[in-house]
């Protein structure tokens, strides 16, 4: 291809940049110039919060300084990426896209992006997302809405949601702005947005990524993963983000296994579970025909397809939004306007009312919900109505999962109850906006790993992902049975250019 | 039962009291971070990204800090919870980074255990009394706020935020100012024997957190107030007092005891309620989800038990029994570890020297130690820690007085003469002339000189007049210039008069 | 269970958000909506259940008690740890005077 096609550079994806930079098909700078020059002409999607233009060239040079001294160039060598604004980057602002954050230059580096840089991989900037990752439309960051590229194809041009907290993410790898992204995932946060955009995104199991400075909204259920447009494209991202991190005392002390070289999407000998419970009254018809679609891809593969049940499938949700909101409401009470940050001081205020001020003003309506809600269930005489017992379901739940594990391998589900929805659409009812999540959380309570893929287009030309959920420490069995859609779904959709 | 009681208009009243005492432990570096935890840095200078509590910092524990609590638990007889938790105590203040102190509520490290007290430290004979210890937990310590440096702002240093501190509360047992102060003043020498923490209430790494309330005699418990942050045995006393005197006139005019936390006022020798610092005190506490269950095994507790030294109840009954000393010298010895660690000291290389068992030298070396050297560091204003002269060189002294080369006078000569100039005993007796003699030869010779000088006393000692001989021995000692051997000039006089 | 608006006033303060009674009365349907949801939690029976405390099964690992061992979580980093500081007073943190 030619080197100065731009275009063609931003159409490549992770595996092919990497391979193509390593056999010197293109330098790394070029592919950085592309993306960078993609980058600034998208600022319609909103899906930046800062961008970092001057960083990616630099780390591209890297690369290619090293490629000509014959160096190795890491497994993400010369592929720029965004950075989901979760992630503390040294010198660089990091918000959490949240006002009381605007401003702050983290003197520090957060484990997982410090290994991408040094597995060779250069920042186009940080990505918006959800205020503090609550949210799953990308409609509560302080710096505005991100924009889906897709649109329906009803000719309207309704502004659609990206799906979220990782809505910068899965934007800026939709729209090729970006071959790849970080994202997080609490509740859904990687799978959902993929999902809605057609991409690729998997939430590791719990402990397989570093915590260790990216901003904390629920401890026990904080993830990070990889965003990209292929699975081979995650397998090989994940690998440089994960990892043991003495920093974390939940980080797992395992191996990271070479998931991109035993990708396998023969499933001979895998039994494939489907939740009878995940088969909601008033399923979206077209979300169910792509979840048969899905069990007879697998089924193609090699797979076995067998019946599973998640008995407490339906206390999962208002299980997290206990859970979540309790730990967030701890995890966000730093947020003071003391040590850095915002810090609102009205006339004569003293320091309790300059607490107060500051978080009034710092932190947006979905935040400030989910600190009540939080502060409310952990508060004397409702401790163990709430928390004790949503602590309880969710061992319930995790056990459901362990039952299932005997029956099954894998599971396949869909990713979200339907596809992408109008910005402003569901924000009026938080729980309805909640419901999205319906799919995702179960895996997330019980530290799975899971991974969405794209399925498909709807009727309007929206897509729809599929989730397969696996064992602990299964995340080849996961990208295996990806892998294995992926090759029979043959997605070739990409949004049509409306947003230069 | 204890006496104490308070006189108020309405009767004699019954104080019940309950100690939280936190301690420091000695830990070179924090509990949940590298951060160093060394008294007296310049402001935020020992302080992490962890202490500060950056967005994304996480909680990783200090293994050391779970040993010495271990340790401490173990030595005040208590049980281990080899299962226990961190939990997260939520309430916001300039000294608290988190907005949260991880501590442990619901399942403490070390459950229940006693501590012997003396009810009169000096009389070796007083009664003793049991004060239950109810669990020792372990947490975060918080960062000082310092609010006279400006006019309109309080400064905020980090530096002690984060530093490890057991939390050990003693169960209502104390019943009046002096069990409270030989509790605490036992609890500190238990743990600077067990090394677990320094005890120095000065600089705050010990500080105690006084639980008072008042009763008739008989009567229900009377609802208790909590005076923070004392930090002298001295204070908690006077807390005790003035808190019950104060709640005994509160109840006697009609009012009734709120359940509050104060402070103390040392100027003004009084409590004082605290401006609420949380809210209603609803700490939601949860249990803290970066850190996992803490989970002790057999290996580690071994570890632990198999390092504890020997504790002070254990040791003075040891020097009683094994080395002879009396009560109260065994008493003053193994109040504090340090003394007790310089007497051993002593005491072996008095062993060495002199090639005896330690009991035989024991009561030399413990008379010494508590006449001579105190009488010496107490005039100089010196700790037994600065002292100028070493066990060692103090085992030579007295050993040069246990063989009978220098008579005991003489050798406090020699020790004044070891003070200034920091020589050993051997080389100044040697340089300086000083052995005694014992040449009955040359004393007998003295004393007849001494005798015929002196005519009429002798003659008045024979009559009967014995408190005589003391002036004999005196004018003898003194023409041999204090060089002769005591025992022998005694025999002589004797035998000569 | 569900709330009224006295109750979203103290818990406003204890998570010290400053609210308006405005602002608290329109937050007082939401917070009740989202209570009466997650109340169907108490359906489910949890006899004999312990309450979760690992997600996947871990033993919490300690450190040496080493200072300053590891750079990025050890002390004498004074100018970054006060680099966003509003209010840097002579290397500590100012706020409003306390009075105790």
């Amino acid at each position: 291809m030619s080197a100065s096609d731009n275009n063609a550079l931003t159409d490549l994806t992770v595996t092919e940049i990497r391979d193509g930079v390593a056999d010197g098909s293109f330098t790394a700078r070029e592919v950085a110039e592309g993306f960078n020059a993609a980058v600034a002409a998208a600022k319609s999607l909103n899906a930046f919060i800062v961008e970092t233009p001057e960083k990616a060239l630099a780390a591209a040079d890297a690369v290619d300084a090293r490629r000509a001294k014959g160096e190795p160039l890491g497994l993400m060598g010369g592929v720029p990426i965004g950075m989901k604004d979760l992630f503390c980057t040294e010198g660089v602002q990091s918000t959490a896209a949240s006002h009381i954050l605007e401003g702050f230059v983290p003197p520090y580096e957060s484990t997982v992006s410090a290994k991408l840089w040094a597995a060779g991989a250069g920042m186009l900037g940080k990505l918006n997302m959800d205020q503090f990752a609550m949210g799953s439309s990308n409609e509560t960051s302080f710096f505005g809405n991100v924009i889906s590229p897709w649109r329906r194809n009803d000719g309207g041009n309704t502004d659609l949601a990206p799906g979220g907290s990782s809505g910068g993410s899965s934007t800026a790898v939709s729209a090729r702005i970006a071959p790849a992204a970080t994202g997080t995932d609490t509740g859904g946060s990687i799978r959902q947005p993929a999902a809605f955009t057609g991409i690729c995104g998997i939430k590791p199991t719990y402990g397989r990524c570093s915590r260790w400075g990216v901003v904390a909204f629920a401890s026990s259920l904080d993830q990070a993963g990889p965003m990209a447009r292929t699975v081979r494209d995650c397998a090989i991202m994940l690998e440089a983000m994960a990892g043991f991190d003495p920093k974390d005392a939940t980080s797992l002390d395992e191996p990271v296994p070479h998931w991109e070289g035993a990708l396998n999407g023969d499933l001979k000998g895998k039994r494939i579970g489907i939740p009878r419970e995940y088969r909601m009254e008033g399923i979206d018809p077209e979300i169910d025909k792509s979840w048969e679609a899905g069990k007879a891809w697998l089924r193609d593969a090699g797979a076995e397809i067998v019946d599973i049940s998640l008995p407490h499938t339906q206390y999962a949700l208002p299980a997290y939004y206990i859970i979540a909101p309790a730990e967030a409401s701890s995890n966000l009470a730093r947020y003071d306007g003391v040590r850095y940050g915002l810090r609102d001081l009205p006339e004569g205020a003293g320091l309790q009312d300059m607490y107060a001020a500051t978080r009034a003003a710092g932190f947006g309506p979905e935040v400030k919900r989910r600190i009540m809600i939080g502060t409310y269930v952990l508060s004397a005489g409702f401790y163990d109505a709430y928390y004790t017992q949503a602590q309880k379901v969710r061992a319930l739940i995790a056990r459901d999962f362990e039952r299932a594990w005997e029956a099954c391998d894998l599971i396949l589900a869909p990713t979200a109850p339907s596809a992408a929805f109008g910005l402003g659409e569901k924000s009026d009812d938080p729980i309805a906006m909640y419901l999205n999540d319906v799919f995702a959380v179960p895996a997330s309570l019980a530290g799975l790993p899971a991974m969405s893929v794209p399925a498909g287009l709807n009727g309007q030309g929206l897509p729809l992902g599929l989730q397969i959920i696996g064992k602990p420490l299964d995340e080849q069995g996961v990208l295996d049975a990806g892998l294995a859609i992926e090759q029979r779904a043959a997605f070739d959709a990409r949004p049509q250019e409306w947003w230069t | 039962m204890s006496d104490y009681r308070i006189q108020g208009e309405t009767g004699d009243w019954e104080v019940v009291i309950g100690l939280e005492v936190h301690a420091q432990i000695a830990t070179k570096a924090k509990l949940f971070s590298g951060a160093s935890t060394e008294f007296g840095a310049e402001p935020n200078t020992q302080v992490s990204l962890v202490d500060a509590a950056m967005p994304g910092m996480l909680p990783v524990p200090n293994r050391e800090c779970v040993r010495q609590a271990v340790r401490t638990g173990m030595a005040l007889g208590a049980s281990i919870n080899r299962y226990s938790r961190f939990d997260r105590k939520n309430y916001f203040y300039a000294d608290l980074p988190q907005g949260y102190q991880i501590s442990q509520l619901y399942h403490p490290i070390v459950g229940e255990g006693q501590i012997t007290v003396s009810l009169d430290e000096k009389n070796p004979d007083a009664a003793t009394k049991s004060i239950g210890v109810e669990r020792i937990h372990i947490e975060q310590d918080a960062g000082k706020l310092m609010h006279d440096q400006h006019p309109t702002m309080s400064y905020v240093d980090l530096n002690r935020s984060g530093v490890a501190l057991m939390e050990i509360v003693s169960k209502p047992d104390m019943a009046s100012p002096a069990e409270a102060g030989a509790y605490v003043r036992k609890l500190r020498a238990i743990l600077r024997y067990v090394g677990s923490c320094d005890g120095n209430m000065e600089q705050g790494s010990m500080r105690a957190d006084v639980n008072v309330s008042v009763r008739k005699p008989g009567d229900e418990l009377g609802t208790r107030t909590e005076t923070k942050n004392v930090n002298s045995v001295r204070f908690v006393q006077a807390v005790i007092e003035q808190e019950a005197k104060r709640q005994v006139a509160l109840i006697e005019s009609g009012g009734t005891v709120v359940q509050e936390t104060r402070l103390y006022d040392p100027d003004r020798n009084e409590t004082r309620s605290m401006r609420s610092k949380e809210d209603a005190h609803d700490y939601r506490y949860f249990p803290d989800p970066d850190l996992l269950p803490l989970e002790l095994d057999d290996a580690f507790l071994a570890e632990c038990r198999e390092s504890l030294p020997e504790l002070p109840d254990a040791k003075q009954a040891r020097y009683e029994s094994v080395l002879g000393l009396t009560p109260y010298n065994a008493a003053t010895l193994i109040a504090d570890a340090d003394t007790a660690r310089w007497f051993e000291a002593l005491m072996a290389e008095g062993a060495r020297i002199q090639r005896k068992d330690e009991k035989e030298v024991a009561t030399a070396s413990a008379n010494w130690l508590l006449g001579e050297l105190y009488g010496a560091l107490n005039r100089l204003g010196l700790s037994l820690a600065d002292s100028p002269v070493s066990p060692e060189r103090g085992a030579e002294l007295i050993a040069l007085v246990a063989d009978g080369t220098i008579s005991g006078s003489i050798a406090k000569q020699v020790f004044e003469i070891m003070l200034e100039t920091g020589d050993p005993a051997g080389k100044i007796v040697e340089d300086k002339g000083l052995k005694q003699t014992s040449d009955t030869g040359a004393i007998e010779a003295v004393v007849a000189k001494v005798l015929a000088d002196n005519e009429d006393k002798v003659a008045q000692y024979r009559d009967g007049k014995e408190a005589l001989f003391g002036f004999f021995v005196g004018q003898t000692m003194k023409a041999m210039q204090g060089k002769a051997n005591p025992q022998v000039v005694n025999e002589i006089l004797r035998k000569s008069l | 269970m569900s709330v009224d608006l006295p109750t979203v006033k103290k818990i406003a303060q204890l998570a010290r958000i400053a609210m308006d009674d405005a602002e608290a009365a329109a937050l007082l349907p939401e917070l009740n909506n989202i209570l009466g949801w997650v109340e169907q939690l108490g359906e489910v029976d949890v006899t004999g259940v312990e309450p979760m405390t690992a997600v996947i099964p871990n033993t919490l690992r300690l450190r040496d008690d080493v200072v300053d061992a590891d750079p990025l979580t050890g002390g004498g980093v004074r100018e970054r740890v006060l680099a966003n500081a509003p209010a840097p007073e002579h290397g500590f943190f100012g706020v409003p005077k306390v009075i105790e």
